[in-house]
Protein backbone atom coordinates (compact mmCIF):
# COMPACT_ATOMS: atom_id res chain seq x y z
CA UNK A 1 0.00 0.00 0.00
CA UNK A 2 2.64 2.21 1.08
CA UNK A 3 4.57 2.01 -2.34
CA UNK A 4 0.93 3.13 -4.31
CA UNK A 5 1.23 6.11 -2.15
CA UNK A 6 5.01 6.90 -2.69
CA UNK A 7 4.21 6.41 -6.78
CA UNK A 8 0.55 8.05 -7.00
CA UNK A 9 1.87 10.61 -8.72
CA UNK A 10 3.07 8.48 -11.84
CA UNK A 11 -0.49 6.46 -11.54
CA UNK A 12 -2.16 9.27 -11.54
CA UNK A 13 -0.83 10.97 -14.52
CA UNK A 14 -1.46 7.40 -16.45
CA UNK A 15 -4.73 7.82 -15.49
CA UNK A 16 -4.92 11.22 -17.12
CA UNK A 17 -3.56 9.96 -20.46
CA UNK A 18 -5.58 7.05 -20.49
CA UNK A 19 -8.86 9.39 -19.90
CA UNK A 20 -7.59 11.82 -22.86
CA UNK A 21 -6.57 8.98 -25.12
CA UNK A 22 -10.37 7.66 -24.47
CA UNK A 23 -11.97 10.98 -24.94
CA UNK A 24 -9.86 11.85 -28.48
CA UNK A 25 -10.55 8.38 -30.00
CA UNK A 26 -14.13 8.42 -28.85
CA UNK A 27 -14.31 12.09 -30.67
CA UNK A 28 -12.35 10.18 -33.42
CA UNK A 29 -15.04 7.19 -33.37
CA UNK A 30 -18.05 9.42 -33.56
CA UNK A 31 -16.88 11.09 -36.42
CA UNK A 32 -15.84 7.94 -38.63
CA UNK A 33 -18.96 6.41 -37.53
CA UNK A 34 -21.14 9.36 -38.53
CA UNK A 35 -19.38 9.46 -41.92
CA UNK A 36 -20.14 5.60 -42.27
CA UNK A 37 -23.42 5.71 -41.15
CA UNK A 38 -23.91 8.19 -44.10
CA UNK A 39 -22.18 5.95 -46.82
CA UNK A 40 -23.81 3.01 -45.83
CA UNK A 41 -27.57 4.27 -46.37
CA UNK A 42 -26.45 6.96 -49.46
CA UNK A 43 -28.07 5.63 -52.79
CA UNK A 44 -24.09 5.49 -54.09
CA UNK A 45 -22.46 2.32 -54.42
CA UNK A 46 -19.16 3.33 -53.88
CA UNK A 47 -19.56 4.40 -50.65
CA UNK A 48 -22.33 1.53 -49.53
CA UNK A 49 -19.18 -0.63 -50.90
CA UNK A 50 -16.39 1.21 -49.11
CA UNK A 51 -18.26 1.45 -45.84
CA UNK A 52 -19.24 -2.49 -46.18
CA UNK A 53 -15.26 -2.77 -46.45
CA UNK A 54 -14.11 -0.53 -43.67
CA UNK A 55 -16.36 -2.40 -41.21
CA UNK A 56 -15.79 -6.01 -41.80
CA UNK A 57 -11.96 -5.11 -41.86
CA UNK A 58 -12.26 -3.02 -38.98
CA UNK A 59 -14.63 -5.41 -36.89
CA UNK A 60 -12.44 -8.73 -38.27
CA UNK A 61 -8.87 -7.68 -37.01
CA UNK A 62 -8.12 -7.58 -33.51
CA UNK A 63 -7.36 -3.71 -32.38
CA UNK A 64 -4.14 -4.35 -31.01
CA UNK A 65 -3.18 -5.71 -34.14
CA UNK A 66 -4.06 -2.45 -36.31
CA UNK A 67 -2.78 -0.27 -33.28
CA UNK A 68 0.92 -1.80 -34.20
CA UNK A 69 0.15 -1.73 -37.68
CA UNK A 70 -0.28 1.72 -37.83
CA UNK A 71 2.70 2.70 -35.30
CA UNK A 72 5.38 0.70 -37.09
CA UNK A 73 3.60 0.49 -40.93
CA UNK A 74 2.49 3.57 -41.22
CA UNK A 75 5.69 5.39 -39.43
CA UNK A 76 7.62 3.64 -42.38
CA UNK A 77 4.68 4.85 -44.93
CA UNK A 78 4.99 8.26 -44.11
CA UNK A 79 8.65 8.32 -44.37
CA UNK A 80 8.45 6.41 -47.68
CA UNK A 81 6.03 9.06 -48.57
CA UNK A 82 7.99 11.62 -47.21
CA UNK A 83 11.02 11.05 -49.39
CA UNK A 84 9.61 9.99 -52.37
CA UNK A 85 7.63 13.39 -52.31
CA UNK A 86 10.23 15.26 -50.67
CA UNK A 87 7.39 16.97 -49.08
CA UNK A 88 8.96 16.39 -45.56
CA UNK A 89 12.33 14.68 -44.04
CA UNK A 90 11.70 12.30 -40.84
CA UNK A 91 8.55 12.05 -39.16
CA UNK A 92 7.87 9.98 -35.92
CA UNK A 93 4.62 9.36 -35.10
CA UNK A 94 3.96 9.34 -31.67
CA UNK A 95 2.75 6.47 -29.29
CA UNK A 96 -0.23 8.84 -28.52
CA UNK A 97 -1.57 9.98 -32.03
CA UNK A 98 -1.12 6.22 -33.09
CA UNK A 99 -3.54 4.95 -29.90
CA UNK A 100 -6.10 7.58 -30.62
CA UNK A 101 -6.73 7.33 -34.70
CA UNK A 102 -6.33 3.69 -34.47
CA UNK A 103 -8.75 3.20 -31.73
CA UNK A 104 -10.89 6.29 -33.19
CA UNK A 105 -11.03 4.10 -36.64
CA UNK A 106 -11.60 0.69 -35.18
CA UNK A 107 -14.55 1.74 -33.18
CA UNK A 108 -15.56 3.91 -36.05
CA UNK A 109 -16.75 0.86 -37.30
CA UNK A 110 -18.75 0.08 -34.38
CA UNK A 111 -20.24 3.19 -34.18
CA UNK A 112 -21.39 3.02 -37.99
CA UNK A 113 -23.69 0.04 -37.37
CA UNK A 114 -25.20 2.02 -33.54
CA UNK A 115 -25.42 4.93 -35.37
CA UNK A 116 -26.60 3.42 -39.03
CA UNK A 117 -29.70 1.66 -36.54
CA UNK A 118 -30.48 4.30 -35.05
CA UNK A 119 -31.33 6.84 -38.21
CA UNK A 120 -33.19 3.87 -39.66
CA UNK A 121 -35.05 3.70 -36.08
CA UNK A 122 -36.36 7.20 -37.13
CA UNK A 123 -40.02 7.14 -38.68
CA UNK A 124 -39.73 7.77 -41.63
CA UNK A 125 -42.86 10.46 -42.10
CA UNK A 126 -40.42 12.39 -40.12
CA UNK A 127 -37.89 13.09 -42.45
CA UNK A 128 -40.74 13.50 -45.04
CA UNK A 129 -42.65 15.80 -43.55
CA UNK A 130 -39.18 18.00 -42.94
CA UNK A 131 -38.88 17.79 -46.82
CA UNK A 132 -42.57 18.64 -47.49
CA UNK A 133 -42.06 21.53 -45.08
CA UNK A 134 -39.07 22.57 -47.14
CA UNK A 135 -35.92 21.87 -44.89
CA UNK A 136 -32.66 21.38 -46.56
CA UNK A 137 -30.67 17.89 -45.68
CA UNK A 138 -28.52 19.75 -42.83
CA UNK A 139 -31.97 21.04 -41.40
CA UNK A 140 -33.75 18.10 -41.57
CA UNK A 141 -30.38 16.70 -39.42
CA UNK A 142 -30.25 19.37 -37.18
CA UNK A 143 -33.87 19.29 -35.82
CA UNK A 144 -35.52 16.01 -36.38
CA UNK A 145 -32.90 13.15 -37.61
CA UNK A 146 -29.94 14.61 -34.91
CA UNK A 147 -31.95 14.79 -31.50
CA UNK A 148 -33.70 11.68 -31.92
CA UNK A 149 -30.76 9.51 -32.80
CA UNK A 150 -28.84 10.30 -29.77
CA UNK A 151 -31.86 8.79 -27.96
CA UNK A 152 -31.98 5.30 -30.38
CA UNK A 153 -27.93 5.34 -30.19
CA UNK A 154 -27.00 5.72 -27.09
CA UNK A 155 -27.74 2.03 -25.57
CA UNK A 156 -25.61 1.16 -28.22
CA UNK A 157 -22.83 3.92 -27.75
CA UNK A 158 -22.65 2.89 -24.15
CA UNK A 159 -21.74 -0.47 -25.10
CA UNK A 160 -19.02 0.49 -27.47
CA UNK A 161 -17.30 3.13 -25.23
CA UNK A 162 -16.99 0.92 -22.20
CA UNK A 163 -15.44 -1.53 -24.21
CA UNK A 164 -13.32 1.33 -26.21
CA UNK A 165 -12.15 2.41 -22.51
CA UNK A 166 -10.98 -0.85 -21.83
CA UNK A 167 -9.14 -1.19 -25.28
CA UNK A 168 -6.99 1.90 -24.64
CA UNK A 169 -4.88 0.13 -22.32
CA UNK A 170 -3.76 -2.19 -25.18
CA UNK A 171 -1.78 1.32 -26.30
CA UNK A 172 0.66 0.62 -23.60
CA UNK A 173 2.03 -2.06 -25.71
CA UNK A 174 3.40 0.14 -28.06
CA UNK A 175 4.87 2.08 -25.16
CA UNK A 176 2.58 5.01 -24.35
CA UNK A 177 3.19 5.77 -20.84
CA UNK A 178 -0.79 5.49 -19.92
CA UNK A 179 -1.71 3.94 -16.51
CA UNK A 180 -1.12 0.28 -17.50
CA UNK A 181 2.17 1.17 -18.48
CA UNK A 182 3.04 3.29 -15.42
CA UNK A 183 1.64 1.23 -13.22
CA UNK A 184 3.47 -1.71 -14.62
CA UNK A 185 7.05 0.09 -14.26
CA UNK A 186 6.64 0.97 -10.72
CA UNK A 187 5.43 -2.42 -10.04
CA UNK A 188 8.49 -4.04 -11.44
CA UNK A 189 11.30 -1.46 -9.75
CA UNK A 190 9.20 -2.27 -6.83
CA UNK A 191 8.78 -5.81 -7.14
CA UNK A 192 5.75 -5.62 -6.02
CA UNK A 193 3.62 -5.75 -9.40
CA UNK A 194 0.66 -7.26 -8.01
CA UNK A 195 -0.35 -4.82 -5.83
CA UNK A 196 0.00 -1.96 -8.80
CA UNK A 197 -1.74 -4.04 -11.30
CA UNK A 198 -4.15 -4.59 -8.96
CA UNK A 199 -4.16 -0.88 -8.24
CA UNK A 200 -4.33 -0.09 -12.02
CA UNK A 201 -7.13 -2.53 -12.42
CA UNK A 202 -9.03 -0.10 -10.02
CA UNK A 203 -8.69 2.76 -11.63
CA UNK A 204 -10.28 1.26 -15.04
CA UNK A 205 -13.70 0.10 -12.78
CA UNK A 206 -13.52 3.57 -11.28
CA UNK A 207 -13.55 4.96 -14.60
CA UNK A 208 -16.00 2.53 -16.08
CA UNK A 209 -17.77 2.70 -13.09
CA UNK A 210 -18.71 6.96 -13.68
CA UNK A 211 -19.28 6.30 -17.30
CA UNK A 212 -21.87 3.38 -16.23
CA UNK A 213 -23.39 6.47 -14.19
CA UNK A 214 -22.87 9.15 -17.16
CA UNK A 215 -24.62 7.59 -19.40
CA UNK A 216 -27.28 6.37 -17.42
CA UNK A 217 -28.19 9.80 -16.64
CA UNK A 218 -27.58 11.02 -20.43
CA UNK A 219 -30.18 8.00 -21.82
CA UNK A 220 -32.71 9.42 -18.98
CA UNK A 221 -32.29 13.06 -20.13
CA UNK A 222 -32.73 12.28 -23.99
CA UNK A 223 -35.54 9.90 -22.77
CA UNK A 224 -37.79 12.45 -21.38
CA UNK A 225 -41.18 11.75 -22.43
CA UNK A 226 -41.21 8.37 -23.74
CA UNK A 227 -42.77 5.85 -22.02
CA UNK A 228 -41.11 2.44 -22.41
CA UNK A 229 -42.68 -0.71 -21.63
CA UNK A 230 -41.65 -2.31 -18.66
CA UNK A 231 -42.83 -5.40 -19.07
CA UNK A 232 -39.44 -6.75 -19.74
CA UNK B 1 7.67 -21.07 -63.37
CA UNK B 2 8.33 -20.80 -60.03
CA UNK B 3 11.37 -18.34 -60.10
CA UNK B 4 9.78 -16.23 -62.56
CA UNK B 5 6.59 -15.92 -60.08
CA UNK B 6 9.82 -15.36 -56.80
CA UNK B 7 11.22 -12.82 -59.19
CA UNK B 8 8.05 -10.64 -60.53
CA UNK B 9 6.87 -10.43 -56.36
CA UNK B 10 10.30 -9.01 -55.52
CA UNK B 11 10.42 -6.78 -58.09
CA UNK B 12 6.87 -5.55 -57.93
CA UNK B 13 5.26 -6.83 -54.66
CA UNK B 14 5.09 -3.58 -52.14
CA UNK B 15 5.46 -5.94 -49.34
CA UNK B 16 7.85 -9.19 -49.21
CA UNK B 17 5.41 -12.01 -50.34
CA UNK B 18 8.15 -14.33 -50.62
CA UNK B 19 9.14 -14.02 -46.91
CA UNK B 20 6.12 -14.30 -45.46
CA UNK B 21 5.53 -17.79 -47.67
CA UNK B 22 8.22 -19.15 -46.38
CA UNK B 23 7.47 -18.50 -43.06
CA UNK B 24 3.62 -19.66 -43.26
CA UNK B 25 4.41 -22.75 -41.34
CA UNK B 26 5.29 -20.37 -38.38
CA UNK B 27 2.62 -18.52 -38.85
CA UNK B 28 -0.15 -21.75 -39.38
CA UNK B 29 1.35 -22.75 -36.39
CA UNK B 30 0.31 -19.63 -34.56
CA UNK B 31 -2.72 -19.40 -35.60
CA UNK B 32 -2.93 -22.95 -33.97
CA UNK B 33 -2.16 -21.53 -30.97
CA UNK B 34 -4.48 -18.32 -30.83
CA UNK B 35 -7.54 -20.74 -32.00
CA UNK B 36 -6.36 -23.18 -28.93
CA UNK B 37 -6.63 -20.85 -26.87
CA UNK B 38 -9.96 -19.38 -27.57
CA UNK B 39 -11.26 -22.73 -28.15
CA UNK B 40 -9.88 -23.79 -24.54
CA UNK B 41 -11.17 -21.07 -22.68
CA UNK B 42 -14.37 -20.69 -24.12
CA UNK B 43 -15.05 -24.09 -22.90
CA UNK B 44 -13.25 -23.88 -19.80
CA UNK B 45 -15.19 -20.09 -19.29
CA UNK B 46 -18.64 -21.52 -20.58
CA UNK B 47 -18.09 -24.31 -18.12
CA UNK B 48 -17.87 -21.59 -15.47
CA UNK B 49 -20.14 -19.44 -16.72
CA UNK B 50 -23.93 -21.99 -15.97
CA UNK B 51 -24.28 -22.62 -12.84
CA UNK B 52 -23.19 -19.14 -12.02
CA UNK B 53 -26.03 -17.54 -14.64
CA UNK B 54 -28.24 -19.82 -12.57
CA UNK B 55 -26.97 -17.77 -9.50
CA UNK B 56 -27.22 -14.58 -10.86
CA UNK B 57 -30.70 -15.03 -12.61
CA UNK B 58 -32.16 -16.63 -8.74
CA UNK B 59 -32.87 -14.91 -5.96
CA UNK B 60 -30.58 -16.23 -3.90
CA UNK B 61 -29.09 -12.40 -2.40
CA UNK B 62 -26.08 -14.00 -0.47
CA UNK B 63 -24.82 -15.97 -3.29
CA UNK B 64 -25.61 -13.35 -5.85
CA UNK B 65 -23.50 -10.85 -4.47
CA UNK B 66 -20.50 -12.36 -5.04
CA UNK B 67 -21.05 -13.27 -8.42
CA UNK B 68 -21.75 -9.95 -9.21
CA UNK B 69 -18.89 -8.66 -8.38
CA UNK B 70 -16.73 -11.33 -9.87
CA UNK B 71 -18.73 -9.65 -13.29
CA UNK B 72 -18.31 -6.36 -12.56
CA UNK B 73 -14.45 -6.73 -12.03
CA UNK B 74 -14.28 -8.50 -15.13
CA UNK B 75 -16.39 -6.71 -17.19
CA UNK B 76 -15.46 -3.87 -15.95
CA UNK B 77 -11.28 -3.93 -16.83
CA UNK B 78 -8.78 -4.17 -19.45
CA UNK B 79 -8.16 -8.27 -20.42
CA UNK B 80 -4.64 -6.53 -20.54
CA UNK B 81 -5.02 -6.02 -17.44
CA UNK B 82 -6.14 -9.09 -15.76
CA UNK B 83 -4.01 -10.85 -17.74
CA UNK B 84 -0.69 -8.81 -16.44
CA UNK B 85 -2.05 -9.53 -12.99
CA UNK B 86 -1.66 -13.37 -13.14
CA UNK B 87 1.06 -13.77 -15.07
CA UNK B 88 3.56 -11.18 -13.70
CA UNK B 89 1.46 -10.30 -10.26
CA UNK B 90 1.30 -13.99 -8.56
CA UNK B 91 4.88 -14.43 -8.18
CA UNK B 92 4.78 -11.41 -5.91
CA UNK B 93 3.84 -13.31 -3.24
CA UNK B 94 5.98 -15.88 -2.10
CA UNK B 95 3.58 -18.91 -0.69
CA UNK B 96 2.82 -18.68 -4.27
CA UNK B 97 5.66 -19.10 -5.69
CA UNK B 98 6.53 -22.23 -2.99
CA UNK B 99 3.16 -24.12 -3.66
CA UNK B 100 3.04 -26.62 -5.78
CA UNK B 101 1.09 -24.93 -8.82
CA UNK B 102 3.69 -22.57 -9.37
CA UNK B 103 6.39 -24.57 -11.64
CA UNK B 104 4.02 -26.42 -13.79
CA UNK B 105 1.08 -23.46 -14.51
CA UNK B 106 1.31 -20.25 -12.76
CA UNK B 107 4.93 -19.26 -13.89
CA UNK B 108 3.97 -20.77 -17.16
CA UNK B 109 2.70 -17.68 -19.58
CA UNK B 110 0.16 -20.43 -21.74
CA UNK B 111 -1.20 -21.41 -18.23
CA UNK B 112 -1.71 -17.94 -17.09
CA UNK B 113 -2.81 -16.97 -20.52
CA UNK B 114 -5.97 -19.83 -20.46
CA UNK B 115 -6.28 -19.19 -16.82
CA UNK B 116 -7.10 -15.35 -17.32
CA UNK B 117 -9.02 -15.66 -20.72
CA UNK B 118 -11.50 -18.09 -18.92
CA UNK B 119 -12.27 -16.03 -16.24
CA UNK B 120 -12.81 -12.76 -18.65
CA UNK B 121 -14.94 -14.74 -20.98
CA UNK B 122 -16.65 -16.57 -17.97
CA UNK B 123 -17.80 -13.00 -16.69
CA UNK B 124 -19.75 -12.07 -19.94
CA UNK B 125 -21.00 -15.48 -20.96
CA UNK B 126 -22.46 -15.18 -17.65
CA UNK B 127 -24.39 -11.92 -17.54
CA UNK B 128 -25.01 -12.89 -21.08
CA UNK B 129 -26.55 -15.94 -20.18
CA UNK B 130 -28.58 -14.44 -17.29
CA UNK B 131 -29.97 -12.59 -19.39
CA UNK B 132 -31.47 -15.45 -21.79
CA UNK B 133 -32.04 -16.94 -18.59
CA UNK B 134 -34.46 -14.18 -17.07
CA UNK B 135 -36.39 -13.78 -20.76
CA UNK B 136 -37.80 -17.01 -20.57
CA UNK B 137 -41.52 -16.93 -21.20
CA UNK B 138 -43.31 -16.87 -18.13
CA UNK B 139 -46.37 -19.17 -19.40
CA UNK B 140 -43.30 -21.95 -19.82
CA UNK B 141 -42.16 -22.05 -16.33
CA UNK B 142 -45.60 -21.75 -14.56
CA UNK B 143 -46.83 -24.51 -16.92
CA UNK B 144 -43.10 -26.61 -16.14
CA UNK B 145 -44.47 -25.80 -12.37
CA UNK B 146 -48.40 -27.09 -13.15
CA UNK B 147 -46.90 -30.25 -14.59
CA UNK B 148 -45.00 -30.34 -10.89
CA UNK B 149 -41.13 -30.30 -12.25
CA UNK B 150 -38.73 -29.40 -9.40
CA UNK B 151 -36.94 -26.55 -10.23
CA UNK B 152 -34.09 -28.80 -10.93
CA UNK B 153 -35.94 -30.33 -13.63
CA UNK B 154 -37.20 -27.28 -14.91
CA UNK B 155 -34.18 -25.47 -15.53
CA UNK B 156 -32.72 -28.62 -17.07
CA UNK B 157 -35.72 -29.21 -19.18
CA UNK B 158 -37.27 -25.44 -20.20
CA UNK B 159 -35.21 -22.86 -19.20
CA UNK B 160 -31.66 -24.17 -20.17
CA UNK B 161 -32.46 -25.45 -23.66
CA UNK B 162 -34.28 -22.30 -24.67
CA UNK B 163 -32.08 -19.76 -22.65
CA UNK B 164 -29.05 -21.79 -24.69
CA UNK B 165 -30.57 -20.67 -28.31
CA UNK B 166 -31.96 -17.52 -27.46
CA UNK B 167 -28.07 -16.26 -26.26
CA UNK B 168 -26.73 -17.89 -29.08
CA UNK B 169 -26.23 -14.71 -31.48
CA UNK B 170 -25.09 -12.66 -28.45
CA UNK B 171 -22.74 -15.46 -27.92
CA UNK B 172 -21.07 -15.43 -31.55
CA UNK B 173 -20.49 -11.85 -30.61
CA UNK B 174 -18.59 -13.05 -27.93
CA UNK B 175 -16.63 -16.29 -29.20
CA UNK B 176 -15.45 -13.21 -31.75
CA UNK B 177 -14.14 -10.61 -29.06
CA UNK B 178 -12.69 -13.94 -27.17
CA UNK B 179 -10.37 -14.34 -30.62
CA UNK B 180 -9.54 -11.03 -30.45
CA UNK B 181 -8.67 -10.44 -26.79
CA UNK B 182 -6.79 -13.60 -27.48
CA UNK B 183 -4.10 -10.84 -29.23
CA UNK B 184 -3.00 -9.81 -25.31
CA UNK B 185 -1.13 -13.48 -25.40
CA UNK B 186 1.52 -12.14 -27.44
CA UNK B 187 1.88 -9.54 -24.73
CA UNK B 188 3.14 -12.69 -22.57
CA UNK B 189 6.06 -13.77 -24.84
CA UNK B 190 3.32 -16.61 -26.23
CA UNK B 191 3.93 -17.09 -30.07
CA UNK B 192 0.40 -16.84 -30.94
CA UNK B 193 -0.54 -15.28 -35.10
CA UNK B 194 0.09 -11.94 -33.58
CA UNK B 195 3.48 -13.19 -31.96
CA UNK B 196 4.68 -14.53 -34.82
CA UNK B 197 3.75 -11.83 -36.89
CA UNK B 198 5.63 -9.01 -34.38
CA UNK B 199 8.34 -12.42 -34.19
CA UNK B 200 8.98 -11.59 -37.97
CA UNK B 201 9.04 -8.04 -37.79
CA UNK B 202 11.74 -7.54 -35.56
CA UNK B 203 13.97 -10.76 -37.04
CA UNK B 204 13.94 -8.52 -40.44
CA UNK B 205 13.53 -5.45 -39.26
CA UNK B 206 10.33 -4.96 -41.46
CA UNK B 207 7.45 -2.66 -40.83
CA UNK B 208 4.49 -4.15 -42.50
CA UNK B 209 5.14 -8.56 -43.01
CA UNK B 210 4.17 -9.54 -39.81
CA UNK B 211 1.24 -7.52 -38.93
CA UNK B 212 -0.67 -7.60 -42.41
CA UNK B 213 -0.80 -11.56 -42.80
CA UNK B 214 -1.68 -11.74 -39.20
CA UNK B 215 -4.12 -8.98 -39.81
CA UNK B 216 -5.44 -11.32 -42.53
CA UNK B 217 -5.51 -14.32 -40.82
CA UNK B 218 -7.55 -13.03 -37.81
CA UNK B 219 -10.12 -11.58 -40.45
CA UNK B 220 -10.33 -15.02 -42.13
CA UNK B 221 -11.03 -16.41 -39.03
CA UNK B 222 -13.59 -14.48 -37.74
CA UNK B 223 -15.25 -14.59 -41.48
CA UNK B 224 -15.51 -17.89 -40.95
CA UNK B 225 -16.79 -17.90 -36.89
CA UNK B 226 -19.35 -15.75 -37.64
CA UNK B 227 -20.32 -18.09 -41.12
CA UNK B 228 -20.11 -21.41 -38.85
CA UNK B 229 -22.82 -19.66 -36.42
CA UNK B 230 -25.29 -18.29 -39.10
CA UNK B 231 -25.72 -21.71 -39.59
CA UNK B 232 -25.80 -23.05 -36.10
CA UNK B 233 -28.37 -20.24 -35.51
CA UNK B 234 -30.40 -21.43 -38.73
CA UNK B 235 -30.37 -24.96 -37.49
CA UNK B 236 -31.20 -24.07 -33.40
CA UNK B 237 -33.34 -20.98 -33.89
CA UNK B 238 -35.27 -22.68 -36.83
CA UNK B 239 -38.81 -22.48 -34.81
CA UNK B 240 -38.12 -18.51 -34.09
CA UNK B 241 -37.92 -17.59 -37.81
CA UNK B 242 -41.31 -16.51 -39.54
CA UNK B 243 -42.27 -19.30 -41.44
CA UNK B 244 -42.69 -19.39 -45.29
CA UNK B 245 -46.20 -18.14 -46.37
CA UNK B 246 -48.01 -21.46 -46.85
CA UNK B 247 -49.88 -21.04 -50.07
CA UNK B 248 -53.41 -22.55 -49.46
CA UNK B 249 -54.73 -23.68 -53.05
CA UNK B 250 -58.21 -23.28 -52.92
CA UNK B 251 -59.84 -26.90 -53.20
CA UNK B 252 -62.47 -27.37 -55.43
CA UNK B 253 -64.61 -29.36 -53.38
CA UNK B 254 -64.52 -26.06 -50.77
CA UNK B 255 -64.73 -23.98 -53.48
CA UNK B 256 -68.18 -25.12 -55.00
CA UNK B 257 -69.80 -24.79 -52.05
CA UNK B 258 -69.00 -20.86 -52.44
CA UNK B 259 -72.38 -19.32 -52.98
Amino acid sequence: MGAIIEYQGQLLQGTWVTIQLAIFSAMFSIAFGLLGAWAKLSKNILAQKTAAGYTTIVRGVPDLVLILLVFYGGQELANQFGSLTGLWEYVEISQFAAGVGTIGVVFGGYMTETFRGAILAIPRGQIEAGVACGMNKFLIFRRIIGPQMVRYALPGFSNNWLVQIKSTALVSVIGLQDVVYNGFVAGRSTRQLFTFMFAVLMVYLVLTAISDFALRWLDKKYSKGIVRSDDG
Amino acid sequence: MGDAIIAFLDAWSPIDLVLIAQNLDRFLLGAWVTLQLTFLSLVVGGCIAVPLAIIRAGNNALLNAPVWAFTYTFRGTPLLVQTYLIYYGLGQFEWIRESFVWGPVLSQAWWCALIAFSLNTAAYTTELLRGAIESTNRGEVEAAKACGFSRRMRLKRIVLPSAFRRALPAYSNEVIFMLHGSVVASTITIQDLLGVGRWLNGRYYLAYEGFITAAVFYLVIVLVISRGFRLWEKHWLQHLYPHDAVKVKPSKGLANFRI
